[in-house]
């Protein structure tokens, strides 16, 4: 029966794999847009002091928790996202985040945490290219000059009038987690802000 | 027409090219690098608009920002611009412009017969005039600002779109002039992120309009190389066409950039971007503005800034007159003199009003046999509509009169200047003080209160040497306050000396007559503000110069006063008897320094993107079912689902009876989820809520209501206890973030002790909810693991399982009273699960129900919304809502609860109304009284009792009913009260809150 029941993505509507089809990415392709589909998310609380609470974690997510506005992982893989001094953001390959998430409960249960699964209400927007940077300072107020912000760092900030947790992935790639009520008005803020450097959609994003 | 005032050489315009615009009109040629004023002058244009009082004919007078008279109003229909400074437009092919306050043309204006009448239209005279009666002020003010007027706002939308960028830098230099690009160099070399913005389309400030040299060369070659190092620097952002308009809290700089000069058509970029800049150091190298000499019908079109006459000649190549008188209280205009003899154009005169000027420049004016008539001021301006002549007389001793025989010179222009101002604004904006030289008649920036600092002009410092080196020292101590101590060599380059001897002030001109007898000296042309008005102002008693500002409108019109300010208060202060102009003190600057367009402070967020626009999983099914909508904050929410040829009211009377009969389906995924995870979370629970929470037990819901700390009701909802240390709460939609942030904020600063967590998992579920008699046996077709018998799953518990496939969890709570299943599944799912559930419902008569539906069904109920029922003032007594308050423990709002008057029985309390008309629906927030009386008697009040907070037709009992806040309403169970409205008093009966079921009997179906 499960089998009939279909996901779907917070984008789905836009149909965005027919758009890709239909607009080939050329040299004047300043911004690359796309929808990373349905990855896992649980939100871990906890106390870093404890000094087994961190080793616990890693040995279950395989990757040691990062400090604020840093991230550990690969981006493709299972990662994490430091959030704030007792929270972090675990993301993870679709389908891998219940067993994660068991696992998590069962072995830091005994600390004082809180392990939440969320990435049913977050989606998680990709933009890249050469003026990925450019089209995200339109609307966000935190400098990212690589001087100050570069990949491997996150932030929780403001995107125009939403809420987004911005993770750089590579020199000029973002993955944007915004929630996904949120998510048709932040896509749509981003095509708008993206128009003037040539923008493309890319699909298959995993 | 030809362009018979363009000189033959000289000039940064491109003369290869040919421009066409036209003018109120009219069709001239320009060049590339012109502004319209530049180009107008060069086609010897003299009148460009009438003034805004008096519609006394007026010329271009300055070359910048500071231009008070030369409004235009850009291009036509949707994307015409008014009121643009003709000095600050740059002319492009195609170009239309209108002058703004005139008709039919500037050179006759129909409206000039208004400055016959201005005795009667003195200062502040819309003070003291048009008071009576005061109704036909409405007529008054559409004459006034017909009469009174600037240039008209499009009435089409703007096809254009305008964008924000968002910047910060280590140092932030406002101003590409010798000091800014100086500053900008020295800060960029040691590594500092340096953003330089200037508001022209070249950099190099007012070097460009002078003949300089620097370091031996014309001074345009020094600045190519410094643009050119600029260019190679990945540090340095250069903005041109960017005006900083505003400097405010936090080193936080609102610019605004012309991204295409051409406005009359649309582009792939924005028209305008607003750039919200963060400084770690600020750089303010504004310049200076020059202030003109207040002398007798001063307005006269030919009458200009001499500083903008230079910059029209070495600039533009344009000669504004053919014979050019200077007057002058300074040697800097002597520079004009020079460059117009230079050029070619005649110069009859300078009248300075210094005796003996000497120094360098009165020489090289002596050696060119221009006549200098020292001690002299101009007494009169012969001509209307343009000068033909000046009148010039010798100044007595104390330089408050005129003596001797009176000269009469033919000119047709005549070069203005009573010094240089420093541009001041910003540093103004941003906190800092003003300091006023006493000597040199100018206000300094002093004391700042951010990281800032004035430097060149904007400092006060004219001497093109020492303003190179101050800009040079100042980028280096900017980029040092920043973190970039590196120290670097930058050589200053060198100027030649300039020595200068002082002004003389001289506020106003005298003439043979007292002032405003004979001829207007204009403070404020923008406004037509005169120094007589500003006597007058004061002799009525105005001491302040904050309100003489706004009594007389001096300094208030679009270019706020940058040429009359000074002047203005200098007046005030002569007419008050101060000795000095610091005495007066400035009005307070404030942004923005150049007006800025709304389009562009709004910049994206407009249609779609004005505000976001949250979508449950199931929004596009609404949409596609034909639902209205309702908005509750962001959220939109489906309101009723009319089918073809049903109202609203017919929408509603189905779906309630749908609900009640057979089965309804309800999207409450916006319904506010927070996860509580804890040993502590029971505890906590306990704290936040009026009732107990420790006994719940594993599985099983309970109703709690959050009060504030003043004892009133907050938010209300259900909370599960999923596992011992595990609850699952729900809020109002509306309050889900604020009662999230409520908790946080005890939790983090009153009891960090208490072991709980809590995360927003609002959207992590579809919350699917159905409602109705035949509930049970649509869901039991989806779930296998669950068992829905009421005995195993009685109502107020949670069950989790699987549910279509998917792991749900399923609430039997109600806000209908109807048997309720609450689903929730991932949120990813909720758009299959909805549409198979519609689908398998058909033979149920499933209905879907709005927002609506449901506020009817449950005010059938009596249950309340808060923010409906409640509004800040309303607590647990009033709502009748003791029951759940706990007597044996403390909460939030607690000792506020027990306050005596809380329990006084006269408070508005709860109950509900039955109008004795069945088909009458009482309007919401319709106030309630005791008398029958449509109109009190003269002088007396009928008192108000109460209000309506919820009031709907219910389909269910077949006629109209409401909730009310009423006083002492329990008592008043019964009893008929009345609800005055327009259309005449309706009667209704006092009930219980509770119409329908009020036993429970359909709580498991």
């Amino acid at each position: 029966m499960a089998n009939t029941y279909l996901r779907q993505t917070p984008l789905a509507h836009l149909h965005l794999d027919a758009r890709a089809a239909n607009e080939a990415a050329d040299a004047t392709t300043g911004v690359h847009i796309g929808e990373r589909l349905l990855l896992g998310m649980i939100n871990l609380r906890g106390q870093r002091s404890n000094p087994d609470f961190g080793p616990a974690v890693k040995k279950v997510v395989g990757a040691a928790l990062p400090g604020v506005n840093e991230t550990s992982g690969k981006p493709e893989g299972v990662h994490v996202l430091g959030l704030g001094p007792d929270e972090w953001l675990i993301i993870t390959p679709t389908g891998e985040e219940a067993d994660i998430h068991a696992n998590l409960e069962r072995v830091v249960g005994e600390f004082h945490t809180a392990v939440t699964l969320t990435g049913e209400s977050m989606t998680v927007i990709r933009l890249a290219g050469a003026h990925a940077r450019d089209t995200l300072a339109k609307g966000c107020p935190m400098d990212m000059h690589p001087r100050v912000f570069g990949p491997g760092q996150c932030a929780q900030t403001i995107l125009a009038r939403a809420d987004m947790t911005m993770h750089q992935t590579a020199d000029d790639a973002y993955d944007i987690i915004v929630r996904r009520s949120f998510a048709e008005y932040v896509w749509t803020w981003l095509e708008d802000a993206a128009r003037e450097y040539g923008v493309r959609v890319i699909t298959g994003l995993r | 027409m030809s362009q018979s005032h363009r000189l033959s050489t000289g000039g940064s315009i491109d003369r290869e090219t040919l421009v066409d615009f036209t003018f109120n009109g009219r069709p001239y040629k320009g060049h590339p690098g012109d502004t319209v004023a530049s180009a107008l002058l060069a086609n010897g244009v003299k009148i460009v608009g009438r003034s805004f009082k008096y519609h006394r004919p007026r010329g271009i007078f300055a070359a910048g920002a500071e231009e008070p008279n030369a409004l235009l109003q850009l291009e036509s229909g949707a994307r015409t611009l008014p009121n643009q400074q003709a000095t600050r437009v740059e002319l492009y092919d195609g170009l239309s412009a209108d002058s703004v306050n005139c008709w039919p043309g500037p050179e006759f204006d129909a409206m000039s017969f208004i400055g016959l009448f201005h005795r009667l239209t003195p200062a502040g005279f819309y003070y003291k005039t048009f008071m009576w009666p005061a109704s036909f002020w409405k007529y008054y003010e559409h004459f006034i600002r017909h009469a009174a007027g600037l240039g008209t706002a499009p009435t089409e939308m703007d096809p254009d779109y305008y964008d924000k960028m968002n910047a910060h830098a280590d140092v932030v230099v406002v101003g590409g002039g010798p000091s800014g690009l100086a500053a900008t160099l020295a800060a960029a070399r040691v590594g500092a992120r340096v953003i330089l913005a200037d508001d022209q389309p070249t950099l190099g400030g007012w070097l460009l309009n002078e003949r300089r040299e620097i370091d031996g060369k014309p001074a345009s070659e020094w600045i190519a190389t410094v643009e050119a190092e600029l260019n190679q620097m990945e540090n340095v952002t250069v903005l041109r066409r960017t005006t900083a308009f505003g400097y405010y809290d936090h080193n936080f700089v609102g610019m605004i950039e012309q991204r295409r000069a051409n406005v009359s058509h649309g582009g792939c970029t924005s028209r305008q971007r607003l750039w919200r800049v963060r400084a770690k150091q600020m750089v303010l190298a504004t310049g200076a503005i020059e202030q003109p000499m207040i002398f007798a019908d001063n307005d006269r079109p030919g009458v200009m800034l001499a500083g903008a006459v230079r910059t029209y000649v070495n600039r533009y190549g344009v000669q504004p007159g053919k014979r050019v008188c200077v007057f002058t209280n300074n040697d800097d205009a002597y520079r004009t003199a020079l460059d117009l003899f230079d050029a070619g154009i005649s110069v009859p005169a300078i009248i300075d009003v210094r005796p003996d000027p000497s120094g360098e420049l009165a020489t090289e004016a002596i050696q060119r046999d221009i006549e200098i008539l020292d001690d002299h001021a101009i007494t009169a301006v012969q001509g209307s509509k343009g000068v033909a002549a000046i009148e010039v007389m010798a100044l007595n001793k104390t330089g408050d009169g005129v003596t001797g025989t009176v000269r009469t010179i033919s000119c047709d222009v005549i070069c203005s200047s009573g010094g240089w101002n420093p541009a001041i604004h910003l540093h103004s904006h941003s906190g800092g003080k003003t300091v006023f030289d006493e000597e040199r008649g100018i206000f300094l920036p002093s004391n700042t209160l951010q990281n800032e600092t004035c430097v060149g002009a904007a400092a006060g410092i004219f001497d093109l040497a020492r303003c190179l080196v101050d800009g040079l020292e100042a980028g280096k101590v900017a980029a040092g306050g920043a973190g970039f101590k590196k120290s670097s060599r930058s050589k200053p380059p060198s100027a030649p000396e300039e020595d200068e001897s002082p002004a003389r002030l001289l506020w106003v001109v005298p003439t043979t007559q007292p002032l405003g007898r004979r001829g207007k000296h204009f403070l404020d042309q923008a406004h037509d503000v005169t120094a007589a008005d500003i006597h007058l102002a004061a002799r009525e008693g105005y001491e302040s110069v904050e309100h003489t500002k706004r009594y007389t409108t001096l300094g208030m019109a679009p270019d706020q006063g940058k040429t009359g300010n000074i002047s203005g208060m200098a007046v005030l202060g002569q007419a008050l008897g101060f000795e000095t102009l610091g005495e007066v003190g400035t009005t307070t600057f404030r942004p923005p320094f150049t007006p800025v367009t709304l389009g562009a402070l709004a910049g994206r967020d407009i249609g779609v993107l004005m505000d976001p626009t949250r979508m449950t999983p199931m929004h596009h099914w609404h949409d596609q079912a034909g639902c209205n909508w309702e908005d509750v904050g962001q959220w939109k929410r489906p309101w009723y689902y009319p089918k073809p040829n049903e109202n609203m009211r017919d929408a509603v009377n189905r779906e309630c009876l749908a609900v009640r009969n057979a089965v309804g389906i309800l999207d409450a995924t916006t319904l506010g989820k927070i996860d509580i995870q804890g040993p502590d979370a029971a505890e906590f629970l306990n704290r936040v809520y009026t009732n107990s929470w420790q006994d719940l037990k594993n599985g099983c819901c309970r109703y709690g209501l959050m009060l504030g700390e003043d004892g009133m009701v907050m938010d209300d909802g259900v909370t599960t206890r999923l596992s011992e240390n595990h609850f699952f709460m729900t809020t109002t939609t509306g309050n889900s973030a604020s009662v999230l942030e409520w908790l946080e904020e005890w939790s983090q600063t009153e009891w960090p002790e208490m072991r709980v967590y809590f995360t927003s998992v609002t959207e992590q579920y579809a919350n699917i909810t159905i409602a109705g008699p035949r509930a049970r046996a649509l869901l039991s077709e989806f779930t296998e693991d669950i068992d829905l018998d009421p005995v195993s799953f009685p109502f107020m518990s949670v069950r989790e399982g699987t549910v279509a496939g998917v792991s749900a969890r399923i609430f039997r709570v109600s806000f209908t009273g109807e048997l309720t299943y609450e689903i929730n599944v991932p949120a990813s799912y909720g758009m299959s699960v909805w549409t198979a559930m519609m689908t398998a419902g058909d033979k149920y008569g499933i209905t879907p129900y709005g927002t609506e539906t449901m506020h009817v069904l449950r005010a059938e109920k009596g249950y309340i919304i808060v923010g409906q029922e409640t509004d800040g003032t309303t607590t647990p007594q009033d709502l009748g809502m003791d029951w759940i308050v706990s007597r044996k423990k403390d909460f939030l709002g607690r000792r506020s609860f027990d306050r005596e008057d809380n329990r006084r029985q006269d408070r508005k309390q709860l109950v509900g109304l039955l109008p004795d008309d069945h088909t009458k629906v009482i309007p919401e927030g319709s106030q309630i009284t005791s008398s029958q009386q449509e109109r009190p008697p003269l002088g007396s009040r009928i008192p108000m009792i109460g209000h309506v907070t919820s009031s709907y037709y219910s389909a269910n009992m077949g006629r109209s009913f409401a909730l009310a806040l009423v006083k002492g309403g329990r008592k008043k169970i019964g009893e008929g009260v009345y609800v005055p409205l327009a259309d005449g008093v309706v009667r209704a009966e006092v009930t219980s809150p509770v119409f329908v079921d009020p036993e429970g009997a359909k709580i498991d179906g």
